[in-house]
């Protein structure tokens, strides 16, 4: 158990709650649809349409969170253009930190 | 067993040096027989490690001073200075070696598998072993100049290592970016220890601590070794190599390097606490860190989230967890001449952000294995191409499951413990930074689940038709990794109070690691 400055932490407790809700999560699904056959029923339903054969069904990574993306475009362009993977750049973004971390220390006082 | 104790310090780092200069020799007779000595050699490094651990614990700080009629006496007689190479190892140093340790181990034996098809294997365990002397090098060193050697041997080893697959064009360029940046940090860490060593001819940290008179030339030293760390342990916005690398990198690497920049993290929190002081006013230098720690973060998370190279998404959350460290540590450097808000909660905020240290070693080291894997069985590391894994993969999908419940902060991983003192305590520094961590930590979770959905869920794709479970070594590297984060989930309380909080409070307490080599000397 971690306890905290406003309240405490402890897996145990947790876990044993997981549980129990799992249990009762477990007990409502035995009181479902008991003639539910796997096969025709399972099959998902495309407006009626046949469905998509393998390969074709699964949503690729390049188009999960496509509106998220958009939505930040603002943000998203010059972050992604700031990686350029050209090492120069690297080495400048290097010197150019320890200059601003060097003027914040001498103008602060610093230490 | 007395005399072990005695000598671990440098047996630690000695018998991997050892066995890195044997494995060429005795691969030549036997690969088998190369394996077993360089799975055995770690495993005696853990012991070693542990006892070490438990005697620090027990009894505090232990010196080994090299080349001394006794490996304690840290001054010689008729000397004001300590002027031998000296290890200095207090809590917050042998936490550090304790994830080095088990991350390689479990990190080695997966490699015996996923690098069996390669070439020059020989050469690999070399160079990883030299990695494994660098890293316990630098957070056992008592010695500024010692850390700047052990800086370059990890740096070396760890560039030739992510270039060691040269038939892949992105890892030669993977690891000349990373000897790049790696040697312009050194550079900048030997010209610092240049402008302490002409102003107090030490070079000791110990000495150099009770000598510091915190003038220009200081400051200029503090400003150059605290970005150096900060660029080697992939803060924005000096992280760009680290996706470079890391992505490109032999899986069992990508998790060593991982704690290779933890060691670079080690060397900051050295420098900062130690070196410069606790007794001083460090509240910019506190801000400097957060405000790297708090632009990691979200920089990092947010830059994972489009990556579809499943490694390099992870390569990015590797960046974003470093803000969570620097952030907990960050808010108790800040507060540090404070003592009442040390108390309340500057030092439940650098528990939080140390326990993260070990968190983020054992399920980024996981995760890079479970996407080493995926590697290993599809050839490729696009998510894009990827599809219904987890029909075949089911252990390593269960793998990868814990590593992203944890990483994600999501309960009752250790990640979530880690990331639940961080929040409560810098909550109480300022809101607004809990706010954006718990941002992050939801942000973390999206990515995760997209790479999960990506790679393992959906039907079996046809051209996966013949993908088999990891082999047995990898799954066993990954599994010592998975426990870990178990026994750290269920006990976190065990954990924080044994390990730690000893770790902070080293940090803390500049006087004792002070004392622990001038002893009385004003």
């Amino acid at each position: 158990m971690i306890e905290s400055p406003s309240g405490f932490w402890g897996p145990v407790v947790w876990i044993i709650t997981a549980v129990v809700a799992l249990l009762i999560a477990y007990f409502i699904r035995s009181r479902g649809e008991k003639a539910h056959k796997k096969g025709v029923q399972s099959e998902t339903f495309l407006m009626a349409n046949p469905s998509l054969p393998e390969g074709k069904a699964h949503v690729r990574a390049h188009n999960i969170y496509w509106g998220f993306f958009e939505g930040l475009r603002k943000y998203y362009d010059p972050t992604i253009t700031a990686h350029t993977g050209i090492v120069n750049d690297y080495i400048i973004w290097f010197i150019g930190v320890i200059a601003i971390v060097m003027i914040i220390l001498f103008v602060s006082g610093g230490i | 067993m007395d005399k072990l104790l005695t000598h671990s310090p440098i047996l630690i780092i000695a018998i991997p040096l050892l066995v890195a200069f044997l494995t060429p020799l005795i691969g030549r007779a036997s690969g088998k027989a190369r394996n077993v000595l360089v799975v055995a050699s770690l495993a005696f490094v853990e012991f070693l490690v542990i006892i070490l651990a438990r005697d620090i614990y027990l009894n505090g700080i232990h010196v080994y001073a090299l080349g001394a009629a006794s490996p304690n006496l840290a001054i010689p007689e008729h000397f004001m200075v300590p002027v031998r190479i000296i290890l200095e190892i207090d809590a917050m140093s042998i936490f550090m070696a304790i994830i080095a340790a088990t991350v390689a181990l479990a990190a080695v034996i997966y490699s015996l598998s996923f690098m069996k098809q390669e070439t020059g294997q020989t050469r690999f365990y070399t160079l990883l072993m030299l990695l494994v002397v660098g890293m316990f090098g630098m957070v056992f060193t008592g010695d500024l100049f010692n850390m700047f050697v052990f800086l370059e041997i990890a740096s070396i080893a760890g560039a030739a290592l992510v270039a060691f697959r040269t038939r892949f064009a992105d890892a030669a360029e993977g690891g000349f970016k990373y000897i790049v940046i790696s040697a312009a940090g050194a550079l900048m860490v030997l010209f610092a220890v240049g402008l302490l060593y002409a102003q107090y001819n030490v070079l000791n940290i110990g000495a150099l601590a009770n000598a510091m008179q915190f003038s220009m030339l200081d400051k200029i030293a503090l400003a150059l070794l605290i970005i150096v760390f900060a660029m080697k342990l992939g803060a924005i916005p000096l992280h760009m190599w680290v996706p470079d690398t890391y992505a490109v990198a032999p899986a069992g690497v990508s998790a060593i390097l991982v704690v290779s920049s933890q060691a670079s993290m080690y060397a900051l929190f050295r420098v900062c606490f130690t070196l410069y002081g606790a007794t001083l006013n460090m509240y910019t230098v506190g801000w400097i860190v957060i405000i790297l720690g708090m632009v990691s973060m979200f920089v990092g998370v947010t830059m994972a989230i489009p990556q579809t190279d499943i490694k390099r998404l992870m390569a990015f959350h590797a960046v974003s967890q470093s803000g969570y460290m620097l952030l907990g540590v960050g808010v108790g450097l800040a507060v540090l001449g404070d003592p009442h808000a040390l108390a309340t909660y500057g030092r439940e905020a650098m528990s939080g952000g140390i326990f993260h240290i070990i968190n983020h070693a054992m399920y980024k080291g996981l995760l890079f294995l479970t996407a080493g894997a995926l590697f290993y069985r599809v050839g490729h590391r696009d998510l894009n191409r990827m599809g219904g894994l987890g029909h075949k993969m089911k252990i390593t999908s269960i793998f990868f499951i814990i590593g992203a419940l944890s990483i994600a902060g999501i309960p009752p991983f250790n990640g979530f413990a880690s990331k639940f003192m961080i929040y409560e305590s810098v909550y109480q520094f300022n809101p607004i930074l809990a706010v954006i961590a718990m941002l992050v930590s939801l942000i973390t979770l999206a990515s995760f689940a997209k790479a999960f959905q990506a790679a393992f869920t959906g039907p079996q794709l046809p051209e996966y038709k013949d993908v088999k479970e990891a082999p047995k070594s990898m799954l066993i590297g990954m599994g010592i990794l998975a426990a870990a984060i178990v026994f750290f989930s269920i006990c976190p309380g065990l954990i924080v109070h044994h390990i730690v909080e000893p770790a902070t409070d080293a940090l803390i307490n500049q006087g004792a690691y002070v004392s622990g080599i001038m002893g009385g000397t004003p």
